[in-house]
């Protein structure tokens, strides 16, 4: 039964991740008055992309073929080291959260050099600004689970899940704080509104797409699914280690279900947030974004204080 | 031959490999081959014996102290004391001495009929077995002769290549801020001798209490001072980015791996050891001063599009993030936290080891990617990974362990760093934990830009198409300098899977301190190479990320390329950029690519962008011929501190020059008031 939960842990957000971004899209085109692709079109893309042909550019270097098992390997090792329905992980050994944080760096790092292998001007200049984003998205992501870390007294994300939530109302303000430190971190690492547009391609101003323009076919798939992937990543552990309401602690099939249950309620909630936002507000020019990802790292810096001083 | 070996013989006898090496590159100086092969068989044989020699002493825990000859002179007794500590430098330098002999003997062959080889080795062994005395001598007067042969011979090595005006103005610039160092650190000796009427290291420790706390404040700042400059911290770094670049790769490489680890080295002898216990507010300082030097050392980095300046000024990063390491360990000390003190030297010293392992592989493979291009500015490379598969290989694994991924050995010196700055969070009050906080944040931001330029980097030398000509014509390196690379590459994977003995390894180090004596070590090394915090606050495993990620990539990969769509066909066409003719102005460069994070920093880094544009017609502004956009940053150091320095050096001394008037009657007046004034002094 263990073992089960363990394979379905690594399962879940895979199987996942296209659902949400169907449901993102379905939600922002009913905002939009239009009908919208059913939500499960990002399944059907992903398998029409795995059987297409692949066209590689004659500059790509092995960098090029691999990246894209790596993005997507990192995804899945993320996904399945953090609490997503269930408090018991097969694995303690790797669900530190500054595992969690670097292995997620390691992802972006093959992305970025994938953005410009092929040489193009849209690769690099979008592996630039990712960059810039997700370094100084760091500060940001480490404090806000530094901040949960302290009130638990571990670094174990799944330790972290299983303490009660807000310890008995005695840290509600740094946990809001906190939590909104992640949440700009979320839309900056996840290529949302107000950081990127995921729906855009080939403009000067996207980020994301425009590393992995030059892909096709499988690989292009893999990044797609890869970035999907990460999506859902971002949501259960802002779900999961702020609001941990709802996780199993044994290892029963109703205790699962119910989990479950309650992670694809708090994905929802989560896919209404982000389309919501993406539908009434506009991008930001790309040069006030460090001000908002240094404010997510000042508000964590707010609420370690104020853990301390309770 | 074990026994011999670990014996102070057996040091004596590897001192003198280093001696017979470099005279026999002396005699060999004519001839450019046999001196090489000399030089490089005695530096290897040398580094070989340096490494057997400090892993004995660290696996039997044996310490020894003895003379090398008596001198009728009090003061200077040429004494060695080899404890933990000094073998762990021993091991650190004959390790990256190794690797770095192996790659000189093939490196240097590029200097045969410009330069004499021999004054090369000669040079080489006299920077790699004063490197060795530095780390192990017990006399403040010896200390200086060794530390001063090191600088000298580095000084030489740096201004080897001396065709190139810019390498002798380097070598000047380091002459310079190496001698303000030393006059810093004679100082310090020259106050310590005061108090306490020793120049011995285990004198001044018995009696350094008889020191007021005045003056050790006072020493405290020469010594940061003086062996900060050797190490690099800001702002007395100015040196190090000019110095190492101009340096012959192999030799960049020591001096960037362990040379300035010396400063390191002594920081921790004298602050942790001799002086110990020292006053909370020197922790602090050095805190600080790590916090400082990791964020700009990085984002000065960021500013390079020189590759070999670019290494360098991640070298004060990464002195940055072991002195916060070892800040924490004197604040947590002077705290009585002695626990946690000994995770935050375990952290600082770890991060040394590797530092030294991924850095001198950097500067070996921008070494190797220089001999072949003939350039160092990396606008003029890309697409060099067709060219050089194995080079890039090897620098993509430094890159990626210098940037902290996981499972490189970077990840996890930072991991240990960053828990006992978590401790510091967690556990001290708030205006201290205030300085934790920040120190944590530094280092957070300091990943991420280190990060972000080495994508720079390694996208820069080695993807995307060819920025000039030149690339075409370029070779794989020679056999020697591929498995020096190769060889630091896989010890940097090593050092990483087996984090676990290595932090026990360095745990025990550090217990052999004097203050560290039965003191629990608070990070745990269970099985699977787990480190594990004592309260439990974090623990995590080199080989179960390895492995996990192994296996999900390889499952990843057999699902993709044979569970679907196993008939699929790649074909190749150029890049699509809109249909535009694509060339490799189309492609980002360096610059480019650093340019918004330079931008977001402007108000630290102060760039200035010029722009040039020559016209067709004079009259006509309306088409220009050519367009130039040079995009700098000032040297705020330069232009802030050191040249107001400067101008007031010499306005003082304008001034004091008009006392030596040339007349003879004067100058008999100054002696009779000196000796009258010395007379009152005395009587």
């Amino acid at each position: 039964m263990t073992f089960f939960l363990f394979l379905l842990q690594g399962l879940f957000v895979p199987v996942v991740s296209p659902l949400c971004v169907g449901v993102i899209k379905k939600i922002k085109a009913r905002l939009q008055n239009r009908q919208g692709a059913s939500i499960v079109q990002p399944y059907r893309d992903l398998w029409k992309l795995f059987h297409k042909d692949e066209r590689v550019s004659r500059d790509a270097s092995w960098i090029f073929f691999v990246a894209p098992f790596i993005v997507f390997t990192v995804t899945i090792f993320v996904g399945w080291n953090i609490p997503l329905f269930s408090l018991v992980s097969g694995l303690s050994l790797t669900s530190d959260a500054l595992v969690i944080v670097y292995a997620l760096a390691l992802g972006t790092f093959f992305l970025a050099l994938s953005g410009m292998d092929i040489g193009g001007a849209f690769g690099g200049f979008g592996s630039s600004r990712e960059m810039t984003l997700s370094a100084l998205a760091e500060g940001g992501f480490i404090f806000s689970l530094l901040t949960l870390a302290l009130m638990a007294g571990t670094t174990d994300l799944f330790d972290i899940a299983s303490h009660p939530l807000f310890h008995n109302g005695q840290y509600f303000i740094p946990v809001v704080l906190a939590f909104s430190g992640f949440f700009i971190v979320l839309l900056a690492e996840t290529a949302r509104f107000p950081f990127d547009n995921p729906a855009t391609h080939l403009e000067l101003t996207m980020i994301h797409e425009a590393m992995i323009l030059e892909y096709s076919g499988k690989r292009l798939a893999l990044m797609e699914w890869a970035s999907a992937n990460k999506l859902v990543v971002f949501f259960a552990l802002g779900a999961n280690i702020f609001f941990p309401i709802g996780l199993s602690s044994s290892v029963s099939m109703s205790a699962l279900l119910i989990g479950i249950g309650a992670l694809l309620l708090k994905l929802f909630v989560f896919c209404i947030v982000i389309a919501l936002i993406e539908s009434s507000m506009a991008k930001f020019r790309f040069f006030r974004l460090p001000d908002l990802l240094v404010a997510s790292f000042i508000l964590n810096a707010v609420a370690i204080g104020l853990v301390h001083s309770l | 031959m074990i026994a011999f070996i670990s014996s102070q013989a057996g040091f004596l006898v590897l001192l003198s490999v280093f001696a017979v090496g470099a005279i026999g590159s002396l005699v060999f100086r004519n001839h450019d081959t046999w001196a090489n092969v000399w030089s490089s068989f005695f530096a290897l044989f040398g580094s070989l014996v340096g490494i057997i020699f400090s892993l004995l002493m660290l696996i039997q825990g044996r310490e020894m102290s003895f003379s090398l000859f008596q001198t009728s002179f009090v003061f200077l007794q040429f004494s060695l004391r080899i404890d933990m500590l000094s073998a762990f430098f021993i091991f650190a330098i004959s390790l990256v001495g190794f690797f770095c002999s192996l790659y000189g003997f093939g490196y240097v062959k590029h200097y045969y009929g410009k330069y004499s080889i021999g004054v090369l080795g000669f040079l080489y062994h006299i920077l790699l077995g004063s490197l060795l005395l530095v780390v192990t001598t017990s006399n403040a007067l010896f200390f200086l002769i060794a530390w001063e042969t090191m600088s000298i011979a580095s000084y030489f090595l740096v201004v080897y290549d001396r065709r190139d005006a810019s390498n002798v103005k380097a070598g000047f610039l380091y002459l310079i801020m190496t001698y303000v160092g030393t006059a810093f650190i004679i100082a310090f000796f020259l106050m310590a001798y005061k108090y306490t009427g020793s120049f011995q290291f285990d004198v001044i420790k018995l009696h350094h209490a008889l020191i007021p706390q005045m003056i050790q404040n006072a020493m405290f700042a020469c010594a940061l001072i003086g062996f900060g400059t050797k190490a690099g911290i800001i702002p007395f770094h100015i040196w190090l980015p000019a110095a190492h670049p101009a340096a012959p790769s192999h030799v960049s490489a020591m001096m960037s791996g362990v040379m300035i680890k010396t400063g390191i080295y002594m920081m921790i002898r004298l602050f942790l050891d001799v002086l110990a216990p020292v006053p909370l507010w020197w922790g602090e300082v050095v805190l600080v001063i790590g916090m400082v030097s990791s964020i700009l050392g990085v984002l000065y980095a960021l500013t390079e599009h020189d590759i070999k300046r670019l290494l360098a000024y991640h070298s004060i990063e990464n002195i940055g993030i072991i002195l916060l390491g070892i800040g924490s360990s004197i604040t947590f000390y002077a705290l009585d936290m002695k626990s946690l003190a000994l995770l935050g030297l375990i952290a600082g010293l770890f991060h040394t080891i590797n530092h030294a392992l991924f850095k001198s592989l950097l500067f070996l493979g921008a070494g190797s990617v220089i001999d072949q291009m003939h350039t160092k500015n990396m606008e003029e490379y890309g697409g060099l990974i067709r060219y050089m598969p194995q080079t890039a290989l090897f620098f993509l694994i430094g890159s990626m362990a210098i940037s902290a991924l996981p499972p490189f050995n970077g990840f996890f010196s930072e991991w240990l760093t960053f828990q006992s700055l978590f401790q510091g969070i967690a556990t001290l009050s708030f205006s201290l934990q205030f300085i934790f906080v920040l120190a944590a944040g530094s280092l957070a931001f300091t990943g991420g830009l280190a990060l972000t330029c080495f994508v720079k980097a390694f996208a820069g030398i080695f993807l995307a198409r060819p920025r000039s000509k030149e690339v075409m014509h370029v070779k794989e390196s020679v056999l020697s300098m591929r498995l020096a690379m190769g060889g630091l590459a896989f010890l940097s994977i090593l050092f990483g899977l087996f984090a676990g003995f290595v932090t026990e390894t360095i745990a025990f180090v550090g217990q052999r301190l004097d203050i560290f004596h039965n003191v629990k070590v608070f990070v745990s090394v269970s099985s699977m190479q787990t480190l594990q915090l004592t309260d439990g606050f974090a623990l995590v495993s080199a080989p179960a990320i390895f492995s996990f990620l192994a296996i999900i990539l390889f499952g990843v990969f057999l699902l993709v390329r044979f569970g679907i769509n196993s008939t699929q066909k790649i074909s190749f066409g150029d890049t699509w950029d809109c249909g535009t003719h694509l060339d490799t102005r189309m492609e980002i460069t360096t610059t480019g690519f650093a340019r918004s994070i330079i931008l977001v920093f402007k108000n630290v880094l102060k760039p200035s962008i010029q722009q040039t544009v020559k016209y067709h017609d004079a009259k006509s502004r309306y088409i220009p011929k050519s367009r130039t956009v040079t995009m700098s940053v000032g040297n705020i150091y330069l232009t802030h501190f050191y040249q107001p320095l400067q101008k007031m050096i010499d306005e003082a001394s304008l001034r004091s020059k008009t006392i030596q008037g040339g007349n003879i009657n004067m100058y008999i007046s100054y002696i009779f008031l000196a000796l009258i004034l010395s007379l009152f002094v005395v009587l």
